[in-house]
């Protein structure tokens, strides 16, 4: 009975800590400004990112070298990413104001997305750039 | 049997605590956050520690299951020392350390008491069922404390990030061990979490080497955002 408790309380708190952690990091994300650099790699037109080009981002990620400490952060924001399609699929049908939650929640993840690519491209520049330096 | 997926597994722990903890003392906050590193430096102990003892008895041995749970026992313990830390930084300015960590204490001192009265009235009394429970009650014990603190900050409209994402990550990780450890209690053969406990010890650390790598300290952000963050 109390192990029974126990699991659904923490089930609970899983959800709403890790929901909450994954705002703080598109919080986070949204006072990064995207390099014009970055926006040409990404194919990303204005602030908004929308969310039909997460997978897109996150295969760009996947080929970048990573500059260390964000993976966690990528798979976090993917889980999120996940999680949300899930609500859309069970839920979005009930009512269109939670589909239009859910489309803006991902469009967030999209922009987390863009935010880490180009950091890692920016990351990747520097590399080169002493690179070719040091050769010279 | 531990297959090489396991072994595989428990090196990629130790590799990413180590890592963090390389991250912590080039960013030298190892004054400012040294039950971070304090929890870190067990840690990486304990692992090597369970390797050396599934070297020399074997995963199934009874020896190896007390070495595991007493091991986890002792880092949820530092875990409280992280918290007691996120506590008194929150409250700085109330200059209630004192109580916090006070109250901390008796706080494990009850959780340990209850623990060995549960198992204490049970009929099979085995000590490796006390330290199940211990650990089950906790990590449970955890998921309260966090919350508690996190319902603080938000009441108290805390504003620096890098204590939010500490705070938070904390929250991930004993509600997801709590979990675990309670459907254990429930389905004492499944298999499945033996891989999704790997995963789960590499989330604070990972979560740790994020924020202080890629967040300043002094960055803010409006507790309404981490609310509701696209209003």
């Amino acid at each position: 009975m109390i192990a029974i408790l126990i699991f659904g309380i923490s089930a609970l708190t899983l959800l709403q800590f890790f929901v909450s952690y994954s705002h703080s990091l598109i919080a986070e994300s949204r006072g990064y400004e995207l390099s014009e650099h970055g926006r040409e790699i990404a194919g990303v037109t204005g602030r908004i990112v929308r969310s039909d080009q997460f997978r897109r981002l996150l295969q760009l990620i996947a080929l970048c070298p990573e500059p260390g400490g964000d993976t966690g952060q990528v798979r976090a924001v993917s889980i999120y990413f996940g999680l949300l399609g899930l609500v859309r699929v069970l839920f979005g049908w009930i009512e269109p104001a939670v589909a239009g939650w859910i489309e803006s929640e991902r469009s967030g993840c999209a922009y987390v997305a863009a935010v880490m690519l180009d950091r890692r491209i920016s990351y990747n520049r520097v590399l080169m750039a002493r690179q070719m330096s040091a050769q010279l | 049997m531990m297959g090489p997926v396991d072994y595989l597994l428990l090196l990629a722990d130790l590799l990413v605590e180590i890592c963090c903890l390389v991250c912590l003392l080039r960013k030298r906050v190892f004054s400012q956050h040294f039950t971070i590193v304090l929890y870190l430096c067990a840690s990486i102990a304990i692992g090597i520690g369970r390797y050396g003892v599934i070297g020399a008895v074997g995963f199934t041995s009874v020896a190896y299951h007390y070495f595991f749970y007493y091991s986890d026992a002792l880092l949820t313990i530092c875990l409280y020392f992280v918290l007691m830390n996120l506590y008194a930084r929150v409250f700085s300015e109330m200059e209630i350390s004192k109580f916090v960590r006070g109250g901390a204490m008796l706080l494990l001192a009850g959780t340990a008491g209850i623990s060995y009265h549960m198992v204490a009235a049970s009929t099979d009394k085995l000590v490796t069922h006390f330290v199940f429970e211990l650990s089950q009650n906790l990590y449970f014990v955890g998921v309260l404390l966090t919350y508690l603190l996190w319902g603080a900050m938000m009441k108290m409209r805390e504003n620096r990030t890098h204590l939010m994402q500490l705070v938070l990550s904390m929250g991930v990780y004993f509600s997801a061990f709590a979990g675990s450890y309670a459907l254990g209690n429930m389905y004492p053969g499944l298999m499945v979490w033996r891989y999704v406990c790997h995963l789960m010890v590499m989330w604070l650390p990972l979560s740790w080497a994020y924020t202080f790598m890629k967040v300043p300290e002094d960055t803010r952000m409006a507790t309404a955002r981490v609310l509701a963050p696209n209003r």
